[in-house]
């Protein structure tokens, strides 16, 4: 295996770590966190079931960013859909085997770079040219979309122009990383910076903004059912220290003052 | 402050404002003071290691409340919110738009509790909490009113009323307290009302409101009993509605219709209050003390229900918190929660508001109203923002939207909603809750009024508006303030209950009937009394 190949080979599975161990501790703190009080926002489910449907339209529509403003919307909810398609195509790079026939429904996801590459620039010039989203944004906002619309157009380069990597090559690469028969990967430039720069934002994953993905999950004023009159609704800390103080308390309340 | 500002004049349209930096900036509201401060718990003035204390009490908050930590790490800075707060809109302060005032605590969080935040700080904003940070978090977290207008827009639910109290525990812990809520606080917790009313008192003001009513209503005795032990109901209402317009009638309407009911009911001279600032400073243990007198309210004097009148955040703690807090509702294991879950009527909910009471009375036909007495008016309804964003009534699904609008309904002919993006969920608020209903604040509570007066207006203007009505005490005290600053009268603000009390048809006293029968007087106010109790 040449030099580069064993560098990216450990870069990979040292991202994968970070990533993982990061993401790991991360939802382990965000799920032992007590919320102490119910502070659902309306509109606001009565019912579990009414909480997994308002989840799943923020997940899968992003209702409350519609309502709030439409081309934040339009440009957010293309980049995350077109990246969702075009990471279940790249599954087929992964596969250790001849690809069952189901991949063959996601060859046209490749065109969903367009709609990654779209967004992402409509969220940049968004953050360049509105005053004040330009108030609020730190370096590490501009970077994180100019990494996200690096590894967006090398991908589409390499799989729109001429400029094609050998993909059989990058196949044995990245299903030798799964099955750890590893290889040589392709040494083209597009493709060394596409996968860099996929590596890097793994590992930043678990200390970046990144992390609200996990954290919708974990959002009170979102995964919470406005129960609060039929169902007591205590944290851990409270209980406790209720139970040391409760009948202290009614004790001093009770003097007469 | 005597600080001269300008009023906002009142756009056609609800604009997005240029960034205008620093605006705002200031002192924050009058600081509390040591006496203030000690009932609480809180040191009386700052700390020397502030810096120390004020880092631990953010790890200690982050890891007591998900919605702190959650919300800290999940903002993607997308903007969404930018544009959503009323102090924002109507002052152009770009830190009061709620992603910045978050930042504000979250630059420090950054710096001190992320990998990112130690090794590359300038790269994620992370900053240290410098006197001048205090300053701003003091400033700008008082700029807030914790409506979470915002969290409605987000789309991960960052709510920054949780962002605001936080800031503002942290800063009580260092001894940086705001003298508002803190000394509210201290009267509330020691007299039993945020007002500071005493028991005499209180019974001097329900005694004449009694007479007033009775002069009103030609010969009917509305009762407005205090500390009357075996009462049905227990009445817990925002203090203001003893003591000023519009509030008190509202009171005066809660009566005629506990009238009407025939219901028993009382007031506590113990626990007056229905507001319970505690949550404005984000301590989970003042709030708590707070709703505490309430159930030693309820014990002692063995109720059946517990009722909340017309006050937004009162409202919010009693239907979302006071089931945790105390264990009024669904029951807590300590002995006094037990005793009040024997003690309660589970048929009702528990607690009840005000308006979901009188709603179920107009539905069940109990009520009988003449609409016409209030066809001088055009009414508009203000969705109080604690109530519209954090409670339900009824049990339906929007019922804190549907239900005050009902009775409104019911006892007016001529309704009309405002813009739709201003009310319900959205609604915008008044400018003054949050504990920032102190002339120490004007300027903000005048310039955050702003996006609620530009929608009034539009509906003054096409509809021919001229009552706005609204079931908060500090929504009611906000308007009365600075609705004349916008050249609206300052009498249209009413409660809704206001509305019930001027349409309600009073059944006339057997009292004359009585008079008549061969008995002796005392015989007849005693037969008198009962029939009205």
């Amino acid at each position: 295996m040449s030099v580069i190949s064993i560098f990216f080979t450990a870069l990979f599975y040292i991202s994968l770590i970070v990533f993982l161990v990061g993401m790991a501790r991360k939802i382990y703190q965000f799920w032992i966190t007590p919320a102490p009080l119910k502070i659902p926002t309306a509109p606001t489910p009565l019912t579990q079931t009414g909480v997994v449907m308002r989840m799943m339209r923020e997940v899968v529509l992003f209702e409350s960013l519609f309502k709030s403003n439409k081309w934040i919307w339009l440009f957010g909810w293309l980049f995350h859909f077109g990246l969702l398609l075009v990471l279940i195509r790249h599954i087929r790079y992964f596969w250790p085997d001849d690809l069952p026939d189901i991949f063959l429904l996601t060859q046209p996801f490749k065109y969903a770079a367009f709609a990654m590459v779209i967004g992402l620039v409509g969220l940049m010039l968004r953050r360049i040219f509105v005053e004040r989203i330009r108030y609020i944004s730190a370096p590490s906002d501009y970077l994180m979309l100019i990494m996200l619309l690096i590894i967006g157009v090398s991908g589409a380069v390499m799989t729109f122009t001429s400029n094609h990597t050998d993909i059989i090559m990058v196949k044995e690469f990245a299903s030798g990383l799964v099955s750890f028969n590893w290889a040589n990967l392709p040494t083209e430039v597009h493709f060394l910076v596409h996968i860099f720069l996929v590596f890097v934002l793994m590992a930043i994953f678990p200390i970046s903004k990144l992390l609200h993905v996990p954290g919708i999950f974990f959002s009170p004023t979102l995964n919470q059912v406005d129960d609060a009159r039929l169902k007591r609704h205590i944290s851990p800390w409270a209980l406790k220290q209720e139970q040391e103080h409760a009948t202290r308390l009614e004790q001093t309340l009770g003097k007469d003052e | 402050m005597a600080k001269g500002f300008d009023i906002p004049v009142l756009p056609t349209y609800l604009e997005i404002p240029e960034l205008k930096e620093g605006i705002m900036d200031g002192e924050g509201p009058f600081k509390s003071v040591q006496e203030f401060q000690n009932p609480l718990g809180f040191p009386g003035e700052k700390v020397d290691n502030w810096q120390q204390v004020a880092i631990d009490k953010m790890g200690e908050l982050k890891s007591k409340y998900r919605s702190v930590q959650v919300f800290l790490d999940s903002c993607v800075k997308c903007g969404a919110c930018t544009d959503k707060c009323h102090y924002f809109l109507g002052s152009s302060d770009p830190k009061n738009m709620p992603v910045a005032r978050q930042d504000l605590f979250r630059s420090v969080y950054r710096r001190h509790f992320t990998f990112a935040g130690k090794y590359f700080p300038k790269l994620v904003g992370a900053k240290e909490l410098d006197d001048d940070m205090l300053d701003d978090w003091y400033n700008y977290f008082h700029q807030c009113s914790q409506c979470r207008r915002c969290s409605v827009f987000c789309p991960y639910g960052i709510d920054t009323a949780e962002i605001s109290m936080a800031a503002r525990e942290v800063m009580d812990a260092v001894g940086i307290g705001q003298k508002y809520c803190n000394q509210i606080l201290g009267k509330a917790l020691t007299i039993g009302n945020n007002l500071g009313l005493p028991e005499p008192a209180l019974r001097d003001t329900l005694l004449d409101l009694e007479e007033e009513i009775e002069e009103e209503t030609g010969g009917v005795a509305v009762k407005y009993p205090l500390d009357q032990k075996g009462a049905e109901i227990l009445l817990i209402t925002p203090s203001a509605d003893f003591f000023a317009e519009p509030h008190i009638d509202g009171l005066i309407g809660y009566g005629k219709v506990f009238h009407q009911d025939g219901v028993s009911w009382t007031l506590s001279s113990y626990a007056s209050e229905g507001a319970n600032f505690g949550m404005f400073i984000g301590s989970y243990d003042v709030m708590r003390k707070a709703a505490l007198r309430i159930r030693k309210a309820a014990l002692d004097l063995e109720v059946s229900r517990v009722m909340v009148g017309e006050c937004g955040h009162a409202w919010r703690v009693a239907y979302s918190f006071w089931n945790t807090l105390t264990g009024v509702g669904a029951g807590a294991t300590d002995e006094f929660a037990q005793k009040l879950q024997d003690q309660l009527d589970h048929r009702y909910p528990q607690p009840q508001h005000i308006i979901e009471y009188t709603h179920d009375l107009i539905q069940r036909g109990k009520l009988s109203f003449d609409k016409s007495a209030n066809d001088d008016r055009t009414v508009t309804f203000h969705d109080s923002c604690n109530v519209a964003r954090a409670t339900n009534m009824g049990g339906i699904p929007g019922g804190q939207f549907i239900l005050p609008r009902d009775v409104i309904k019911a006892v007016c002919n001529n309704y009309v909603d405002m813009e739709r993006s201003t009310i319900k969920e959205a609604t915008f608020c008044c400018g003054g809750g949050g504990g920032l209903l102190t002339d120490d604040l004007m300027e903000i509570r005048v310039k955050g009024a702003m996006p609620r007066m530009q929608a009034l207006k539009a509906v003054a203007k096409d509809n021919g508006v001229n009552t706005l009505a609204a079931i908060c005490a500090i929504c009611k005290s906000q308007f009365s303030k600075v609705l004349p600053k916008f050249d609206f009268d300052p009498y249209m603000i009413v409660s809704v209950h206001q509305l019930v009390s001027e349409a309600i048809i009073m059944d006339k006293p057997q009292i004359a009937v009585k008079k008549d029968q061969p008995q002796t007087n005392t015989d007849d106010v005693t037969l008198a009394e009962t029939a009205e109790t």
